[in-house]
């Protein structure tokens, strides 16, 4: 199984979960159908037109009617945002596989998966609503509600119990480490340049080279820079996990974000900046770092919350190995590698696991807040949301691309605050597509069928899908697709005692035979010619006797033949040996010879010869001679 | 030859004589090259080289053991030539059989020096300043040289390649100049022989089948129909038109730049009968038969012509607007609003050219654009211009760049593809755009220029070159939008146009890149400039955040920055537009920003910024700015005494410019000292009243003068100079008779000047009384320091004589050195 990721915009229809009590929120009205008919007004409750559903925010699971996820042995992992759906599949499935992932990612897994949980365990909230999951109900409410996919089987959250026991399956791996699976493939980790230990796979046989090629980035930014060589000569290239905002250049977004946040806050404004605590914000706070010097905001605190804050950001000092080549240097000299330890040190950015505690007691506006979660559903954003979102001197800036921001900020209209729509999404675009399929140039592509046509808003855009030769194949939602390659070979391995026993003989200039004969031995899908056993010994007594039956029966060997018969020759010498009344016949795939008088058919094609005769063993045999004369034997 | 320099030349020729002294500055040898010409052009070479004769050794020691560098064989080449261009000097020269053993075959050609480019270059240009008479002709034709020049025409070395065409030009120009002493010899074959030498060369080049050798002769014919404007070469184009026109028919046609620049050279010449010569048939064909990208520059050349039929210009603007024309097609709805070109001719190839590849998709447009802006700005620019369908056109490649454009057809969308987020076309048709501001176009197009470059200004993904060039449309659009007679006031629709800009310059000021908030600067400096007195505008300008973000830049920590800050901050106080803190009613905050200006230019640690405030305050002073006329006095002396300190002589040179402006305000406009002018009596400027120059010496203005006046910048010197001899002018009526010295205080005075002059300049002058001022200013040669500062700095070190000194000098370390070493 490739990835494991969680679809989180089924937590947008829910309605948020506000760290302490939101009158605005808690008196929403609740809905009730054209006919007045109200029975849905606790589970449901409209906002400036939008109907939310009112309880714990619940997830859409990876489908599970294709295939038993009992059955999947492995899961490959390529970055963490692709591993969050990994305890319902570990810890609710009956999965006893194993999961490969890189310790960069296992260890910031696992701090998006215990902030999700903080952020929703922390607000307990009595009511679960399922009324509304009713088919027959579902069809009567308005969109989105009304178009939501699946919804029976959105879950809740996980627990942290869960999440601990999923992760202690995961098996950490290195980069280009190869690990054997069970003698059929080996698989390998690749840098794939979008996050710290996010990986590309390649799935290798003797034969045959899969690469599976998810969230990578060709951009400089703090990752180690993506390994495009070792993707070369893949019969196919399954891709996947391009970028969300084609037409959004990262560098343009980043200057977008860092004006709109100086002309806020030099209003005296706020700003607030809904972000995941680990990938981009650290891109962010180094530009930043860069920035407010020379913004004149050297006096402006930066304030990053969330319950992971203090890991995450010590984290990234750690893992040098997985940084980028300027970033690991810097270790060296020993300095920390990214720029938000001074930031620290000096004060400009001070961070907190949650808006209580010491954090009310430090904060000052106006200021610039990164916290959780992107939705808007969850985390300590909501309460910055409900604060600030009453003027029009405060700004919230979406950089996370997973969500749709007009839907984020549904349910918090009519909003004053300023927002402002800046996602930086660093992985590849169709340019840089094209321009690593030229590269590594693998024989066939695969990918969702969205990558294979323009985005339906803009549909003239040809230039925004995946132009290769051969066309890339493309597939859609609970289809299954044949990979385009037949495993043909298998290697074998020869024992050196057989090896040298053989005696290959020159048939063509450069080509040798050499007949074997080997018991083939294969387990764990490893094949080995070994010596044959040698030919049995009379039975000396019964006890000898049992241990030669089990050696398999060696029968007398017959030769082997090769060569073609020419016809015109067959025939003349078959006329020197007496036969008359020769007929040829040409067929599809060879010649007919019919020595009508003896009532015998000579069939004649590239890789069989057959003679029928009636019941006349001998004219067989001599006419098998005759055939056997003109093909070589060994 | 002064007898400084003929005393210095026995011991030059015997260094370059010497294999074993390296002269190690070629520059000193074109120097001397230099000298040896100028010298030439009043004397007689004859007569140096006889007074001089270790000329006569250094060369004829060249010519029997050339064991110099090549650098010196190369300067004897070219120094033979210049004596050699007298015919007399030539003759004797010749005698010694000197000429023959440089220049001829049995010459440089066999040194081994001969491979150094250097050397053959040396040759060449000898024999250029060697043709100018007859005899050279004689000469060129019997020692062979020109079959050698015909050869270096494809010398590995680019320089020699292109000088031995040019000389070749130069030969056959001299040979007809001879020849043609009388009227045109209309046959060819009657020409002199070394130039049927040459054409037949060249004619013979024409057919070849190397392409470099064609390109050869083309060169040579260019120059030649561009240097030369004799009938002649009406008589050598009519033999050499037949083969430059088989060119074209071969294919791939060889090079085509070369043939394009021939044509056009003979269509520029004054000599030719062209209907007569079939050019015009030829310039047709040839548009018609190029690629679009190869014809552009063609067409564009044509169009330049004065003298070219109308139907030739249709074409060849046919040809620019083919690309356009390409563009609309693809993106308009069929059959949509009439396009550039009735007729479809040759749009295939543009649209191949167009859809090939991105390269020259963009090449392409790129030099469209460039061509049209080119000609509109020309007096030959075609009329009827068709402003509507390009204007149209360029939006829609704004647009195709931005990507919103929703193309109607397959093209469209490729060519939507392919310039998507393309800096280089952006850039190219913002260029154009501005310069179609000044048409007039109908206000539905003008609208969509406005939001197009609203677009383009507000996108997070233009790059600063693109925001630049929108920044500079944007200002030209909106000068020339809806302009109507005597009114300078914004349209309503570029009003609105301006509500919706002045967010985005506010996101602008606040770019993390600093080239954006400096040209965002320079582009708010602009618009108050212009519409700073209109009150809509104002009030625009005041709702928005704009002036206080600027004011916020004066403290940019890129100097750049600053400094455009503290232009607009200028302009925006001049304007009475500053910051909404600082209202009218709030003097304190105005007044504040008069202090941060002064803060910049006593603090700031880049030229820049203080070279900005500088200006800002002159202008100011120059405008009568409230906070300057509220205390001119102390604005004045304060901003001279922080200028007095500067270490850029920029700004002491504003300083200076500034003073300029008070004493003009003063003391009224300098008079008029050119003769030729025919004014009305001079209404005598008002003498200046005592206390004025009391003030002047409190400043202390005259200080800050005299100490420029010694500057070792030459031009805050000059600009000194210039103040003071005005200062004088204006003050000779206005004291008695008292001469410099005669006042113990002008005594010191003087003292200091000199202490001063002797670089001793931490002494001030002490409180000075007028009288003793003026004493000075008329005791000092003004008029001698001007003509002094008028020369250049180096004039000292340029002459003749230091030159050979020099060089001499080099040499004689080097022997020191040798001698260390032994």
């Amino acid at each position: 199984m490739l990835d494991c990721g969680l679809d989180m915009t089924s937590t947008l229809n829910f309605l948020p979960l506000p760290l302490v009590q939101s009158p605005r929120l808690s008196n929403l009205p609740g809905w009730s159908l054209k006919d007045g008919n109200a029975f849905l007004d606790k589970e449901l409750k409209e906002c400036s037109g939008h109907v939310f559903v009112d309880s714990v925010p619940e997830f859409c699971l990876p489908e599970t009617e294709l295939i038993d996820l009992s059955t999947v042995d492995v899961i490959l992992i390529s970055n963490y945002h692709c591993m969050m759906a990994l305890p319902y599949i570990t810890e609710h499935t009956g999965f006893t596989g194993t999961v490969y992932a890189t310790e960069p990612t296992m260890q910031i897994g696992r701090l998006l998966m215990e902030e999700l949980v903080n952020f929703i365990e922390r607000v307990p909230k009595a009511q679960s609503a399922s009324l509304w999951k009713n088919k027959d109900i579902q069809r009567l409410l308005p969109s989105p509600l009304k178009d939501a996919v699946e919804v029976s089987t959105w879950r809740r959250c996980y627990t942290m119990q869960e999440v601990n026991s999923a992760l202690s399956k995961i098996q950490l791996v290195g980069y280009s480490q190869k690990i054997e699976l069970f003698g059929a493939v080996q698989v390998t980790p690749l840098s794939s340049g979008y996050a710290l230990g996010s990986s590309n796979w390649i799935i290798q046989s003797h034969y045959e080279k899969v690469s599976y090629v998810s969230g990578s980035s060709l951009l400089t930014t703090h990752p180690q820079p993506m390994d495009q060589a070792s993707l070369k000569n893949s019969d196919v290239l399954v891709l996947t996990g391009l970028t969300q905002i084609p037409t959004a250049n990262p560098d343009g977004m980043v200057g977008e974000f860092c004006s709109n946040l100086a002309l806020t806050v030099r209003n005296g404004g706020n700003v607030l900046v809904p972000c995941y605590p680990s990938g981009v914000i650290y891109d962010l706070l180094e530009c930043l770092y860069q920035y407010i010097d020379s913004a004149g905001l050297s006096n402006i605190p930066f304030y990053f919350i969330s319950p992971v804050a203090n890991s995450s950001l010590e984290f990234s000092q750690i893992f040098a190995e997985w940084l980028c080549h300027n970033k690991q240097s810097k270790v060296y000299l020993p300095e920390p590698p990214f720029p938000h330890a001074e930031l620290i040190q000096t004060n400009k950015l001070k961070h907190y696991p949650s808006i209580h505690g010491d954090f009310s007691n430090d904060f000052r506006q106006p200021c610039v807040v990164f916290t959780g979660h992107p939705s808007l559903r969850f985390g300590d954003v909501v309460h910055f949301m409900e604060l600030w979102g009453k003027s029009s001197l405060n700004t919230v800036i979406f950089t996370e691309p997973d969500f749709s921001y007009l839907e984020a900020l549904a349910p918090y209209q009519p909003l004053a605050m300023k927002c402002i729509y800046c996602p930086i999404d660093t992985r590849l675009n169709f340019i840089q597509v094209s321009k690593l399929l030229k590269e590594v140039q693998p024989l066939h592509v695969v990918c969702p069928e969205q990558y294979t046509q323009p985005p339906p808003a803009q549909s003239h855009r040809m230039d925004l899908m995946i132009d290769c030769q051969p066309p890339a194949m493309s597939y859609r939602r609970a289809e299954v697709l044949a990979l385009p390659f037949k495993r043909r070979y298998e290697k074998i391995e020869i024992m050196p005692e057989l090896a040298d026993s053989l005696v290959p003989m020159e048939i063509k200039p450069g080509i040798s035979l050499a007949t074997v004969s080997a018991v083939l031995h294969t387990k764990d899908n490893k094949h080995v010619l070994q010596p044959p056993p040698r030919p049995t010994q009379p039975p000396s007594s019964k006890k000898r006797k049992r241990v030669s039956e089990d050696v398999p029966d060696c029968k007398v060997l017959k030769p082997l033949l090769s060569g073609s018969i020419p016809v015109e020759q067959f025939v003349q010498t078959l006329e020197k040996h007496g036969f008359s009344d020769i007929k040829v016949e040409d067929t599809a795939k060879g010649h007919i010879v019919l020595l009508q008088e003896a009532e015998t058919l000579i069939q004649i094609e590239e890789d069989s010869t057959h003679i029928i005769c009636d019941n006349d063993e001998t004219l067989r045999v001599r006419l098998r001679d005759l055939v056997l004369r003109f093909l070589q034997k060994f | 030859m002064d007898p400084e320099c003929s005393k210095l030349l026995p011991a030059l020729c015997a260094v370059l004589a010497d294999p074993r002294q390296l002269v190690a500055d070629d520059t000193c040898l074109e120097k001397l090259l230099d000298w040896f010409k100028t010298v030439m052009e009043t004397e007689s070479s004859l007569h140096l080289l006889q007074d001089h004769p270790c000329l006569m050794e250094l060369l004829s020691h060249v010519l029997k053991t050339q064991d110099v560098s090549p650098r010196v064989l190369s300067f004897v080449l070219r120094l033979v030539g210049i004596f050699a261009a007298q015919e007399d000097c030539f003759q004797y020269l010749q005698q010694g059989e000197l000429l023959l053993g440089l220049f001829g075959e049995t010459g440089a050609l066999s040194w081994t020096a001969w491979n150094m480019p250097s050397v053959r270059s040396g040759w060449i240009q000898g024999l250029c300043s060697l043709a100018h008479h007859p005899s050279a002709l004689h000469f060129l034709a019997d020692s062979g040289a020109v079959d050698t020049i015909f050869a270096l025409q494809g010398d590995p070395s680019l320089f020699v390649a292109s000088a031995a065409s040019q000389l070749l030009v130069h030969i056959l120009a001299l040979a007809m100049q001879g020849g043609a002493s009388g009227s045109p010899i209309s046959e060819a074959a009657a020409w002199p022989i070394c130039a049927q030498k040459i054409v037949n060369h060249v004619e013979e080049s024409l057919h070849s089948k190397a392409t470099p050798q064609v390109t050869q002769a083309l060169n040579v014919l260019t120059t030649t129909f561009g240097r030369c404007h004799s009938p002649w070469t009406g008589v050598l184009w009519g033999r050499l038109s037949p083969p430059v026109a088989c060119l074209f028919e071969r294919d791939p046609i060889p090079a085509v730049h070369s043939l394009m620049d021939l044509l056009l050279s003979v269509a520029r010449s004054h000599v030719l009968n062209f209907a007569a010569c079939g050019l015009w048939e030829m310039l047709a064909q040839t548009l018609s038969r190029l690629s679009p990208t190869q014809a552009g520059p063609l067409a564009l050349g044509t169009l330049k012509l004065q003298h070219c039929p109308q139907e030739l210009r249709t074409q060849a603007f046919g040809v620019l607007l083919q690309p356009l024309a390409c563009i609309l097609k693809a993106t308009t709805q069929a059959p949509g609003p009439p396009g550039l070109l009735d007729g479809t001719a040759g749009s295939s190839l543009t649209v191949d050219a167009l859809l090939s590849s991105k390269s020259a998709c963009v090449g392409l447009l790129c030099q469209t654009l460039a061509h049209l802006e080119e000609l509109q700005m020309l007096p030959q620019c075609p009329c009827p211009w068709p402003q509507v369908p390009l204007l149209g056109a360029t939006v829609t490649i704004l647009r195709l760049c931005d990507g919103s454009v929703d193309p109607s057809s397959s093209m469209g969308g490729r060519l939507c593809g392919t310039l998507g987020g393309c800096v280089r076309v952006q850039r190219a048709a913002l260029d154009f755009l501005g310069t179609l501001s000044q048409g007039t176009s109908p206000l539905e197009l003008v609208l969509e220029v406005f939001a197009v470059l609203l677009k383009t200004l507000e996108s997070p993904e233009s790059s600063p070159t693109v925001l630049k060039k929108a920044f500079q449309a944007t200002l030209r659009w909106l000068q020339n939008s809806h302009k109507t007679p005597n009114c300078s006031d914004l349209s309503p629709d570029a009003l609105l146009f301006l509500g919706e800009l002045f967010p985005i310059l506010q996101k602008r000021l606040c770019s993390p890149c600093w080239e954006v908030r400096d040209s965002a600067l320079e582009f708010l400096t602009h618009l108050i400039r212009h519409w700073g007195g209109q009150a809509d505008f104002r009030e625009a300008l005041h709702s928005s955040e704009v002036p206080t973000l600027a004011r916020q830049l004066l403290q940019d920590p890129e100097s750049y920055v600053r400094a455009s800050a503290v232009g607009t901050a200028g302009q925006l106080s001049s304007r009475g537009l500053q910051a909404t803190s600082a209202s009218p009613e709030n003097p304190l905050a105005q007044q504040g920003l008069l202090m941060d200006l002064m803060h910049i230019l006593s603090t700031d640690s880049e030229g820049f910024p203080r070279r900005a405030v500088l200006r800002v305050f002159t202008e100011w002073l120059r405008d009568g700015h409230a906070d300057v006329i509220r205390d001119t006095e102390w604005f004045v002396a304060t901003v001279l005494q922080a200028v007095s300190r500067d270490l850029d002589w920029e700004v002491r040179m504003q300083g200076l410019e500034l003073a300029q402006v008070f004493l003009i305000q003063a003391m009224g406009q300098p008079s008029l000292h050119c003769p030729y002018t025919v004014g009305l009596p001079e209404a005598t400027s008002p003498r200046p009243h005592p206390e004025f120059l009391q003030t002047l010496c409190r400043l202390p203005l005259f200080e800050f003068a005299f100490c420029a006046l010694l500057d070792c910048d030459r031009p805050v010197a000059q600009k000194a100079c210039d103040l003071l001899l005005f200062l004088r002018d204006k003050t000779t009526h206005c004291s008695g008779p008292q001469e410099a010295g005669d006042s113990p205080n002008s005594a010191s005075v003087e003292a200091v000047l000199q202490r001063w002059r002797e670089g001793e300049q931490g002494q001030p002058l002490g409180d000075l009384e007028p009288e003793a001022m003026l004493a000075i200013l008329r005791s000092l040669d003004l008029e001698g320091l001007q003509g002094k500062l008028a020369k250049s700095s180096d004039h000292v070190e340029k002459s003749p004589q230091s030159l050979l000194q020099d060089m001499l000098a080099t040499v004689g370390i080097l022997e020191e050195n040798e001698a260390d070493c032994y």
